[in-house]
């Protein structure tokens, strides 16, 4: 079972057991992680579950165009920008660390 | 008067800007999200075109811009003077022309802003009359969101009224949203005055320090930098915040004091637990949805709803429809500010499109809601809210209030 770190806009540490399949924004809101917004419900089409990759980044598959896209207009946007809603958890993905942006826009 | 149940589902005309005046718009959109929820009108005022009114179509079509370009128009009506801006733009242009703007709204900015906000916000209230009704609309509305317009352009203060009337006048040519307006030739000539001005303030910015206010920002962009000289664009994109940023927040800043008037159990659970004024300005979006519509062009045929769209068909999302879907959102009608999901709505839109300014406008909100609760017992509202005329623009002229200021 893979562990997926997440911190927190306020500095928090989450360390979570996921289920290869999970889907990453799911994970994170079960677990009432602060700051994923996920207004669009992970249709790839606001942006707000936006998480910067500290670690694991060659873990995760390529960005589909559209996520890209909708990366491209977050103005805080990083090389480690992923949408978390995009991402499905795999085995190989354990001990990935996410950053949670200041606040989703 | 056409009644609503006796038109013929196929005639029934949803771009009626009356409907937004006179409230019949929600028995309207009731009666096709029911009927016909992929619905096409074969003549209107604005000719030909399809209604989407269900929450999951909008969403479909919103997000899929390859099938649905949002090239030449965004609103329903077009208008002879096309002044070209990134909201009418397909990616990749769309994209760099945003990507240009966009900080101006970013997080860091968004801080230092907020301190800003709040002071005018405090002085605005603190100088409203407590021992007579007045306008909300002209004393907080317009005037909170136009002194923050005059800030991210860096546009004078004390020439501020400009930008409202630019804003006001901005969609407000016949055959655009519906409304009685203003003439072409008027509109024309008063966006040859925005350009004069705003291409004096370009030049006055190039002798200062860069800042963060738009222009500065512009000059600051390689893709941009050179703007002033494409003057349709550089206005086009300027317009293009004046209305974004003025008329929405506006709106929302009314309604925001005409349902919690309307709905006084909800103003009771607001002043009882302040911390839900976030939830509670999500919650006015959805409720008022500041700007009904959207509109596509199909680049190819598309199937929706059993229904077939043709290329090159005209495809109007209809927000402020889908923001009332039962489907999706339980006891739509209802304004209920402790909702357990209130950022699920469609009135930032989605997709590439999606609103640059949601963060400013949900602060802006939040700041005044603060600063109102420890001021106001009440606002109360003293007649029936006069509306604006457009199917585009949902929002208020006039609501009269009267304030009762906190005792002790
Ligand atoms: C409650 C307030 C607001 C509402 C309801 C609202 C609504 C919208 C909607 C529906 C769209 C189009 C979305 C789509 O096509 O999918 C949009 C786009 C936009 N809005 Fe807002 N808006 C608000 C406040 C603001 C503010 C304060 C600003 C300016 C700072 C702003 C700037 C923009 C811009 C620049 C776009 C074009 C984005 C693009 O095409 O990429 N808006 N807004
Ligand atoms: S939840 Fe909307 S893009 Fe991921």
């Amino acid at each position: 079972m893979p562990t997926i770190h997440f911190i927190d806009p306020q500095g928090g540490e989450h360390a979570l057991e996921a289920q290869a399949g999970d889907n990453l924004m799911q994970l994170a809101l079960d677990n009432m992680v602060p700051g994923i917004d996920a207004d669009c419900g992970g249709l790839c089409a606001c942006g707000t579950c936006h998480v910067f990759v500290e670690q694991g980044l060659e873990n995760l598959g390529d960005k589909a165009e559209m996520e890209q896209t909708m990366i491209n207009s977050r103005p805080d946007k990083l090389d480690s920008s992923r949408l978390s809603c995009q991402v499905t958890i795999s085995d190989a993905m354990d001990g990935l660390t996410l950053r949670i942006p200041e606040f989703q826009m | 008067m056409d009644s609503i149940e006796n038109t013929p589902i196929d005639q029934l005309d949803l771009s009626k800007a009356s409907r937004f005046q006179d409230g019949s718009w929600q028995q309207a959109f009731a009666r096709v999200r029911a009927e016909q929820p992929v619905h096409y009108l074969a003549d209107s005022e604005f000719g030909p075109f399809w209604s989407i009114t269900k929450f999951k179509d909008i969403m479909f079509v919103d997000s899929n811009h390859q099938l649905f370009s949002s090239e030449p128009f965004i609103i329903i009506g077009e208008s002879e003077l096309k002044l070209p801006s990134f909201i009418a733009m397909d990616p990749p242009k769309h994209d760099l022309q945003r990507a240009a703007v966009q900080s101006v709204v970013a997080p860091k900015n968004l801080a230092e802003l907020e301190g800003l906000i709040r002071q005018r916000t405090q002085t605005v209230l603190d100088n409203l009359p407590t021992d007579k009704p007045f306008n909300w609309v002209k004393d907080v509305s317009i005037e909170l969101t136009t002194l923050m317009l005059a800030t991210l352009f860096g546009f004078p203060l004390e020439e501020r009224h400009k930008l409202t009337y630019w804003s006001d006048i901005a969609t407000a040519a016949p055959g655009m949203t519906g409304g009685n307006g203003i003439s072409h030739e008027a509109r024309a000539a008063e966006f040859e005055k925005v350009f004069e001005r705003f291409a004096q303030l370009w030049h006055e910015q190039l002798d200062k320090e860069p800042s963060f206010n738009l222009i500065s920002l512009l000059q600051q962009s390689e893709d941009t930098k050179d703007m002033i000289e494409r003057p349709k664009e550089y206005i086009g994109n300027i317009m293009l915040l004046i209305v974004g940023g003025n008329d929405t927040t506006r709106n929302t800043m009314s309604a925001s004091v005409h349902a919690l008037s309307q709905f006084p159990e909800q103003m009771q659970k607001l002043q009882a637990k302040p911390e839900l004024i976030p939830s509670m300005v999500s919650e006015t979006i959805r409720w008022q949805t500041p700007l009904a519509h959207m509109r596509r062009l199909a680049t190819q045929d598309v199937e929706l709803g059993g229904r077939t769209i043709k290329k090159g068909d005209k495809v109007v999302m209809w927000y402020i429809s889908g923001n009332r879907d039962g489907d999706v959102i339980e006891n739509p009608d209802q304004y209920i500010i402790d909702r357990k999901n209130p950022r699920q709505h469609l009135s930032f839109g989605f997709g590439v499109h999606r609103c640059m300014g949601n963060r400013l406008a949900e602060m802006q909100l939040r700041i005044l809601w603060e600063e109102i609760l420890q001021r106001f017992e009440r606002i109360e509202v003293l007649q029936a809210p006069k509306r604006v005329e457009s199917n585009f623009v949902h929002g208020y002229e006039e609501l009269v209030v009267q304030l009762h200021p906190k005792k002790g």
